[in-house]
């Protein structure tokens, strides 16, 4: 690992990291985390490259937790100021531009990227024994993630956001018993308002954070604590499988897999720059093109092709009240694959599986290629 | 009727009469009138039904202050007491005479002061003015008197908006007689005024929009008077509220022209009671054109009409191109808050040069739509150079990308020697 530097950069550093080994070794137990470091093995496998996108994930998180805080310093949460402040941020604060264009985009990456490692777990079935509540956390972390896309959307407060949030909580309403409250839960009233923006924010910047650390310490330490999954023929096999250190080989893969994501990310802001919009009038009629963020586009397009009554019920509740059935499924999938308990493949679980992202792809293009309107 | 005494009782009885409405009892004991017309109902009710909410009444007076008579007098169920001449009874006046009847009290500047200090009194002089005032003084009692507008018992205050002369009611007040036909049948009028004024810009501002800016009948033909009293043409009765339009006209050409040919000025070109918003194509050559009407093709008339609807065809241009680029670049998140600024004084400019029409004067329009297109071509300067720094910085991102395959690619040359040195082995199930 330190093989380039040159033989007196060299004995510098060895000094320095051994200096500073030294003084923390003085003052700490350190034996433990460095046999931790030392022995920490990860599995290589043709199915290997999905180890990264967690990793990937968690980079795209931290990026928007720095651009986050930069934003704070400028947004102010309302309906008066809120777009006039995204406005200063772009035009007159130095990088302000880069820095809510960043936001922006990494906040779309990340959701894809989570997506992915949802799909590439689910499909190696790395949530089955002992690892059911890194996949529960998991999945929290995902419905977070949206929660984060879906609060922090409206924050520029442009005409786009706030129609689209129109449009996205009035789909709370039709939840049997608790809609009406939901609705007003969510925008502090019983339209979209300043109250809503407000709310919004206190989501974005402190509820959903708060919850979100919690939930990632633990999935990050559970991973840590119980290592890579391997896959299930693989260990079926009971043949030997290659391994790689984790530290410094597979820790520096990971951080070329960062470092291409910020690649991906300095192109796809360089090539669509996020842009400000026209300022919310909340007198105007909706504009046309309103939709939702993609990532729940899928779920929209579902509720537009139910029909008005199914059998006598609303068509709208049913598609609400079967996303949260999917949804709570989604989280139990550990407990549910009884084969993958007893180390055997599921196949109903894996079929489902490519169905529904199969659906959520094909639901998706049918948003953007048939004009509609929400 | 003003005597200490009379007014004393009037007085008296006003309170009376102001209080009826809630309390009758008291009423019938201090005013007979009230207490007879009610009683006998009908017809004879009426008025003291409208008096109730007559400012008149608001204002303390009674029946008798207009009426005359001692409505004391009849408390005791003598009614020719009540109605006595000799008490100054006039009853029900005769409807040419009715104009005196009210300028008796809203021709005194000193009476009227003690309710409004700014009322005015000069209406009955103005009336005599009007076609109005001049039929009825031939004898023509079809025409309007101040009844038939304000209302007889139950007038109220103009503003007021109950009221039969409320701005907003002022229309459908006058329509009552010049929108019925066949009332209008012996004045070789027309009758679809208000059908026309509806459809108006004024019309609309005035009626669709609330907007009491916009004027309704009087606004135009006076309130009493057939005209504002001074005003010899119509471009004066519009330069009220036109005042640019109205003085650029009258220092130009078409002034002359229109009054030796019997031309009603302004109405030649924009018509009177269904005007319209108007439109860049009432200028120039084109089909739509208003100018074509008199000017033949190839006339000096005719070419500084098309010069000038060129002019302000340009600046509209220059102006939409400007703003569409520049609310580009907004949208896009670039300052262009000077830009919009310079658009914002291009379009009174534009607005400017549409006025300057009814100067007639290619060369002063000319001076405008300059100052106009040099504010747009600056905005559009502005736009693009925003637009030419959003693609600085898509082009700064890009070219990071490169700093960022760099590093990737060393990083993938690291990798290579570490797994040389920290080799990839075989690991046998569950170690």
């Amino acid at each position: 690992m330190r093989t380039s530097l040159s033989p007196e950069k060299d004995k510098t550093a060895q000094r320095s990291g051994r200096g500073l080994a030294a003084w923390l070794r003085e003052r700490y137990d350190l034996s433990a985390l460095e046999y931790f470091i030392k022995k920490k093995e990860v599995p290589l496998h043709r199915h290997s490259i999905w180890y990264y996108f967690g990793g990937i994930t968690l980079f795209f998180f931290m990026i928007q937790v720095a651009t986050g805080i930069l934003l704070l310093l400028y947004y102010r949460p309302t309906a008066e100021a809120a777009f006039e402040s995204v406005q200063f941020i772009m035009t007159e604060v130095r990088f302000g531009w880069l820095i809510r264009s960043i936001h922006s985009w990494s906040a779309n990456l990340m959701i894809a990227a989570a997506f992915v490692h949802l799909f590439s777990v689910f499909f190696l079935k790395a949530y089955r024994k002992p690892r059911e509540l890194t996949w529960v956390s998991g999945v929290f972390l995902l419905f977070l993630s949206l929660g984060f896309g879906f609060s922090g959307y409206l924050l520029p407060w442009n005409e786009l956001a706030f129609f689209a949030t129109k449009v996205g909580t009035e789909i709370v309403a039709v939840v049997p018993l608790i809609g009406g409250f939901l609705l007003k839960f969510l925008r502090g009233g019983e339209d979209v308002t300043g109250a809503t923006l407000t709310r919004f924010f206190g989501f974005h910047v402190a509820v959903l954070p708060m919850i979100s650390t919690v939930l990632l310490l633990f999935h990050l330490w559970a991973v840590q604590k119980q290592g890579m999954s391997v896959p299930l023929k693989l260990e079926k096999d009971g043949a030997p499988y290659k391994t790689m250190p984790f530290f410094p080989n597979f820790l520096l893969r990971d951080l070329l897999g960062w470092i291409l994501a910020l690649g991906a990310l300095a192109a796809i802001a360089a090539l669509f720059p996020w842009e400000l919009g026209v300022k919310a009038d909340p007198f105007a009629p909706a504009p046309a093109g309103i939709k939702p963020e993609w990532y729940f586009v899928f779920m929209f397009q579902t509720l537009k092709f139910i029909p008005a009554k199914v059998l006598g019920l609303d068509g709208e509740m049913l598609g609400v009240l079967a996303f949260g059935l999917i949804g709570a499924l989604l989280v139990l999938v550990p407990f549910l694959d009884r084969k993958g308990q007893i180390g055997e493949s599921s196949k109903i679980l894996g079929v489902l599986g490519i169905v529904s992202l199969v659906y959520i792809i094909i639901m998706t293009i049918v948003s953007y290629v048939v004009p509609q309107t929400f | 009727m003003k005597k200490i005494g009379y007014i004393l009782s009037f007085i008296l009885i006003g309170c009376g009469a102001t209080a009826f409405a809630q309390e009758p009892a008291r009423a019938e004991k201090v005013n007979s009138c009230v207490s007879c017309h009610l009683e006998m109902g009908d017809e004879l009710a009426v008025p003291v039904e409208g008096m109730k909410e007559d400012v008149h009444a608001q204002q303390g007076l009674s029946c008798a202050d207009c009426h005359g008579g001692d409505p004391t007098a009849g408390l005791d169920g003598d009614m020719e007491a009540a109605k006595n001449p000799a008490k100054g009874f006039v009853g029900k006046p005769e409807r040419t005479a009715i104009p005196q009847f009210c300028a008796r009290c809203h021709s005194d500047p000193n009476y009227m002061r003690r309710f409004n200090p700014r009322a005015a009194t000069d209406q009955l002089s103005a009336y005599k003015t009007s076609v109005h005032g001049q039929l009825l003084q031939k004898g023509d009692t079809k025409v309007a008197v101040c009844t038939d507008c304000h209302g007889v018992h139950g007038i109220r205050n103009a503003k007021d908006a109950r009221s039969s002369v409320y701005p907003l009611n002022i229309p459908a007040t006058c329509g009552r007689c010049h929108a019925d036909a066949e009332y209008m049948k012996d004045y070789s009028i027309p009758t679809d005024q208000i059908e026309q004024y509806q459809t108006s810009v004024h019309g609309k501002a005035l009626l669709e929009k609330g907007d009491q800016a916009a004027p309704a009948c009087n606004d135009c033909h006076g309130n009493h008077g057939a005209t504002p009293p001074g005003a010899p043409t119509i471009a004066f009765i519009c330069g009220q509220c036109h005042l640019n339009n109205s003085e650029l006209f009258f220092a130009s050409p078409h002034r002359a022209a229109f009054d030796e040919m019997g031309l009603p000025e302004c109405e030649t070109c924009h018509g009177n009671h269904g005007i319209q918003h108007p439109t860049d194509s009432m200028l120039g050559a084109g089909p739509e054109s208003i100018c074509t009407d008199c000017h033949e093709e190839g006339s000096p008339g005719w070419l500084t009409a098309a010069a000038m609807r060129e002019q302000i065809e340009n600046l509209k241009s220059q102006i939409f191109v400007a703003d569409s680029l520049v609310a580009k670049a907004e949208r896009a998140g670039m300052e262009v808050s000077e830009a919009k600024f310079q658009l914002h004084d291009a379009d009174d400019a534009l607005i400017k040069s549409r006025t300057m029409v009814h100067s007639l004067s290619e060369e002063r329009i000319t001076e405008v739509t300059s100052e106009g297109m040099k504010l747009a071509e600056s905005a559009l300067t502005a736009g693009r150079a925003a637009l030419a720094e959003l693609q600085f910085r898509r082009k700064g991102l890009a070219i990071s990308i490169i700093f960022i395959l760099i590093l990737a690619a060393g990083l993938y040359l690291k990798i290579k020697e570490v797994d040389q040195k920290h080799p990839i082995r075989s690991a046998q199930r569950g170690e």
